[in-house]
């Protein structure tokens, strides 16, 4: 077999090798728990600077607007960020916009602050608005009037008998919003409807989808941005270097940097095929050439 | 040939999964309601997945299914969250307390109950769409949507994207890197000058590239094709962050399947 034989079957490989090279580099670097180091941007230090130098009983409003389909990408920071909150004694509001945030929701706030927090209290430390329609209308409203909308959280106390809810009348009244959000209506929203007209810091992480929308509102509008898994993995290594104790379980706390190590392998794996087709491509590109010009 | 080889593979794995979850290695996909949904769940991820290969009628069943509930779902959610607390809960929330929400909804009635109709008539109005007839007034009910949204839309675009982004650039390029904890003075900065600088150069030259009222020749041409240079490098960014993120979708995947159903990690 000659080697231009050799190059035409590379140029003309089936799709599906591809898939299969991807496949096998997701699951064998995963089975293989294969992890890499982060090092920490600008955006993302950001963010866990100012969650760190806000004094104990802060209040932090964190919006959920994803849903399980951008589960495996967001869930690891929603979880950091609620981890960090209850390091700090910040007074968590958790709200929705997209429905089935709601579940996330209580995904989170079952697996880390019931097992990992036990001692905080439903109410005085961490409370559930729930899910509300109206995407950019809700957060319109609660920027002047927060009880016109929530009367009830999502359990269906009345809003008034929660005592973190004392002194609360919009939404002006949180130090900072911290969203994790994977599209419509979300981080946008956020800095369009709240952030921007009321003056309230905004920060948090979306999808690598939306993350390039996103820069230009760093750093006048948002006080630090995280792209996508890679993000999160690098608040997680934050989180680490900052409260050793996270150490510990890696499986618990550390699920981006752990889902980071198939991510570098994959996106090495893809660039291999990227180099190696260019190279068939263009070997042959120059032999029909020259096979042309005799 | 390859049909017997592929089903023969398949009946391999089959006796494999029976042999793993009989030993207690597995979830069992009849001890449980949750063993059956992380079989199930298993069982559509990779139907999804087999469309790599070729299409199929698990694929097939996998996407009519996700379809279907996915219809069901959010008809159930406007029903739940946004009829019954918006419409019939504002007409009437005695009623809908004891017919929708025993002992959640509220029973006092907004002043301004009555405004209510108007929503419960556009409503009406743009399910005539479906009618042969009258289908025409349901552009009643669409104006008044778009109308709002794009009233709505427009204040906050105006503030936050058009105005903010401009004053953001602006006091960047004179240097100022806005402080990022509160009630500090910004900060003079010679990066932060110099790369919005570059940003703001960027940005005309992109713009130059969709101006077609002067040819494109010359120091114009050359600026425009600067512009070709940065929606490329843009558009890049963009196909990185995709890739990423469906590779982050996969991990997910691969972890469900390893962790959660097979239980091999």
């Amino acid at each position: 077999m000659s080697f231009i034989t050799i190059v035409e079957r590379v140029n003309e490989l089936d799709k599906r090798w591809v898939f299969l090279g991807v496949a096998l580099a997701v699951v064998l670097s995963t089975i293989f728990g294969l992890t890499f180091p982060e090092i920490p941007t600008p955006m993302v230090k950001d963010i866990f600077n100012k969650v760190e130098s806000m004094p104990p009983g802060s209040r932090v409003l964190l919006p959920f607007d994803y849903d399980p389909g951008s589960e495996p990408e967001l869930q690891p920071m929603a979880e950091a960020f609620v981890r960090h909150c209850a390091e700090r004694d910040l007074k968590m509001y958790f709200i929705a916009l997209w429905p089935l945030g709601q579940q996330m929701v209580e995904g989170v706030t079952n697996r880390v602050i019931e097992v990992e927090y036990p001692d905080l209290e439903y109410g005085h430390d961490y409370m559930d608005f729930g899910y509300k329609s109206g995407n950019e209308g809700v957060i319109a409203v609660i920027l002047t009037d927060l009880k016109k909308l929530y009367t009830t959280d999502a359990h269906g106390t009345h809003i008034d008998q929660v005592p973190m809810m004392a002194g609360i009348s919009n939404i002006r009244g949180f130090d900072l919003i911290l969203t994790v959000s994977a599209g419509y209506p979300g981080m946008k929203e956020w800095i369009q409807y709240a952030g921007t007209p009321g003056n309230i810091p905004v920060g948090g992480g979306c999808t690598a989808v939306q993350a390039p929308l996103m820069y230009p509102y760093y750093p006048e509008q948002m006080i630090g941005l995280m792209g996508g898994i890679k993000a999160g993995a690098e608040y997680e290594q934050l989180l680490i270097g900052a409260y050793p104790q996270f150490k510990e379980d890696k499986r618990r706390y550390t699920t981006a940097l752990i889902r980071m190590g198939p991510q570098t392998v994959t996106h090495l794996a893809i660039i291999f095929f990227i180099i190696v087709g260019n190279i068939a491509y263009q070997i042959l590109r120059r032999h029909r050439g020259t096979q042309g010009s005799r | 040939m390859k049909r017997i080889l592929w089903l023969g593979l398949l009946g391999v794995a089959v006796l494999l999964l029976i042999v793993r979850a009989a030993g207690g290695n597995m979830p069992n996909p009849f001890g449980s309601m949750e063993g059956f949904g992380i079989w199930f769940a298993a069982f559509l991820t990779i139907s999804i997945m087999s469309f790599l290969y070729d299409d199929n009628p698990f694929y097939k069943f996998a996407e009519h299914l996700f379809v279907g509930v996915s219809a069901a779902y959010w008809m159930v959610m406007g029903f739940w969250s946004t009829l019954v607390p918006n419409l019939f809960g504002k007409l009437a929330p005695g009623w809908t307390a004891d017919v929708f929400l025993p002992g959640i909804a509220g029973t006092e009635r907004d002043p301004m109950w009555f405004m209510y109709f108007i929503p419960l008539i556009f409503g009406a109005l743009l399910l005539l769409r479906l009618s042969p007839k009258g289908g025409h007034l349901s552009r009643w009910a669409l104006a008044f949507i778009l109308g709002t949204t794009a009233g709505l839309r427009l204040i906050a675009f105006l503030i936050a994207d058009f105005m903010g982004q401009i004053n953001a650039t602006l006091k960047s390029v004179a240097g100022m890197a806005p402080a990022l904890t509160p009630g500090a003075n910004p900060t003079f900065s010679f990066e932060s000058m110099f790369w919005d600088l570059i940003a703001v150069i960027a940005i005309l030259a992109a713009l130059s590239y969709f101006y077609f009222s002067k040819a494109h020749t010359g120091l114009f041409g050359r600026f425009s094709r600067i512009g070709v240079w940065v929606l490329m490098i843009t558009f890049g960014a963009g196909f990185g962050y995709t890739v990423m993120g469906r590779i982050a979708l996969l991990v997910g995947r691969v972890e469900f399947l390893l962790v959660d159903w097979l239980q091999v990690l």
